[in-house]
């Protein structure tokens, strides 16, 4: 079979960069870094739409009178919006992660899965 | 040739800075890694040709994303436990998923090319007609203000909403602590950081507004000119303190002003529509359709910078606020 190595690495590394954040908010308890990891997920996702927008030899998307061929700026559009949502939605995971820090003492999701656990045993006791 | 291997090269970086990232266990420099990451993101994206996602990026993640990551860390803590479980199941379920991922790359249309569906559907007709259409250069800002307005007006009502949420969860302490006086033969803390960042604040500031309203010919617009804007302002708070910052703009002003900058985006339309035309086609708000369009853009993007700017500010108040004040009473 005939793989086109340098028209295929770009979504590998996406791909890559992708797993790396799904690995990171699955195997590590702190809360913080899960949030980071849900970030390099999320430039997985722009990296895939930017390079998908790029065209050979092509231009940035400014018109000027002596350019004939522009990359898509649809993708652009997207991605940039996406971008300044992203860093909002990243303040409120962290706004929430203060909250579960200054209830439960700790940021570490086992701790805070075994003291609900706790929690549940005791009041059905009562 | 010479492109393709800045390419793989870059993104070769970006991944061995992921793999970084993940396998450090002190917070501390996992975020400033990952504002290395986030530079290096946005140094792919200008060789990409997206200059104003690159602009975007170099701001928000490099800039405020690393700012908010370690402002909670004053809360939190910054020393991560080891993780008790071992890593091989969820090694197992990411390779997996990685492996059917790139088995289907396998049938993706190849990177650069100009026969991609990518763009054959509305590619050309923004290309080749917004300039005409629309008067301005900047495809990128045609697109963001224009032709999709109603999209652009959801991204900045999300970040509104995000600001209502932030503020619900942590608030903003505005308790002033009590000032201490310096003796004369004492010297304030940080003198050099301090008369430094006086120096460039105005820059940074009348670059925001250069950013803003340039956004139709250059690289630029609201949404990178607002973080801009807030970075400036987060600067005067890290050099001086937070009071300093309160007394230079208050949360009370900026709370007001974050929803005014959604009211004149949805006030735009509004207006196009009392003067016949559609929500958000500013053809009719001038005689020649080109004008209209143009005072429309300047309008929106007004109220797109405002917003950002504010949300950013006010997010980054609690944050602090929070650290170094405590609960809101």
């Amino acid at each position: 079979m005939n793989i086109d190595f340098v028209g295929l690495y770009n979504y590998w590394v996406v791909i890559f960069l992708m797993m790396v954040g799904f690995y990171t908010v699955i195997a590590y308890d702190n809360l913080v870094k899960k949030v980071v990891g849900l970030n390099i997920f999320q430039t997985a996702v722009f990296m895939m739409y930017i390079s998908a927008s790029k065209v050979d030899g092509g231009s940035v998307p400014i018109y000027s009178e002596s350019i004939e061929l522009y990359s898509n700026p649809l993708p652009h559009v997207l991605i940039l919006t996406a971008i300044v949502v992203g860093v909002a939605i990243t303040a409120l995971a962290l706004a929430l992660i203060i909250r579960i820090k200054e209830a439960y003492g700790t940021i570490n999701e086992d701790d805070i899965i075994r003291m609900d656990l706790e929690e549940d045993a005791r009041r059905d006791k009562l | 040739m010479i492109e393709s291997l800045i390419n793989i090269i870059l993104f070769t970086m970006l991944a061995a800075t992921s793999l970084a990232v993940v396998r450090l266990h002190n917070l501390f420099a996992i975020t400033m890694l990952f504002g290395v990451y986030s530079l290096l993101s946005a140094v792919i994206f200008v060789e990409l040709d997206a200059v104003d996602v690159a602009f975007t990026e170099a701001a928000v993640g490099a800039g405020i994303s690393t700012m908010l990551i370690l402002s909670t860390l004053v809360i939190t803590g910054h020393h991560e436990k080891n993780p008790k479980h071992g890593p091989w199941l969820p090694l197992v379920v990411v390779i997996l998923t990685g492996a059917v991922l790139a088995w289907g790359t396998l049938d993706m249309p190849l990177f650069g090319s100009l026969d991609n569906p990518i763009h054959q559907h509305v590619a050309p007709r923004y290309i080749q007609d917004s300039p005409e259409e629309i008067g301005i250069p900047n495809m990128v800002t045609s697109v963001l203000a224009s032709y999709r307005g109603y999209d652009t007006m959801g991204e900045v009502v999300v970040v509104f909403a995000a600001l209502i949420g932030v503020l619900a969860l942590i608030g903003i302490n505005e308790k002033k602590c009590a000032k201490r006086q310096y003796s004369s033969d004492e010297r304030p803390p940080r003198p050099v950081l301090q008369v430094m960042s006086k120096l460039l604040i105005p820059y940074i500031m009348l670059f925001a507004l250069y950013v803003q309203f340039h956004g139709d010919f250059g690289p630029g617009g609201g949404f990178q000119a607002g973080v801009i804007f807030a970075a400036a302002i987060i600067l005067y708070t890290l050099t001086f303190s937070l009071d300093d910052a309160f007394d230079l703009i208050s949360p009370r002003v900026l709370r007001p002003l974050a929803a005014i900058g959604v009211l004149i985006y949805g006030g735009t339309g509004i207006v196009t529509m009392l003067l016949g035309g559609t929500f958000l086609n500013y053809s009719v708000l001038a005689g020649d359709p080109k004008s209209g369009q143009h005072y429309g853009i300047l309008a929106i993007e007004f109220g797109v910078g405002l917003t950002v700017a504010t949300v950013m500010m006010l997010i980054f108040y609690a944050f602090v606020s929070r650290g170094e004040k405590g609960k809101v009473e």
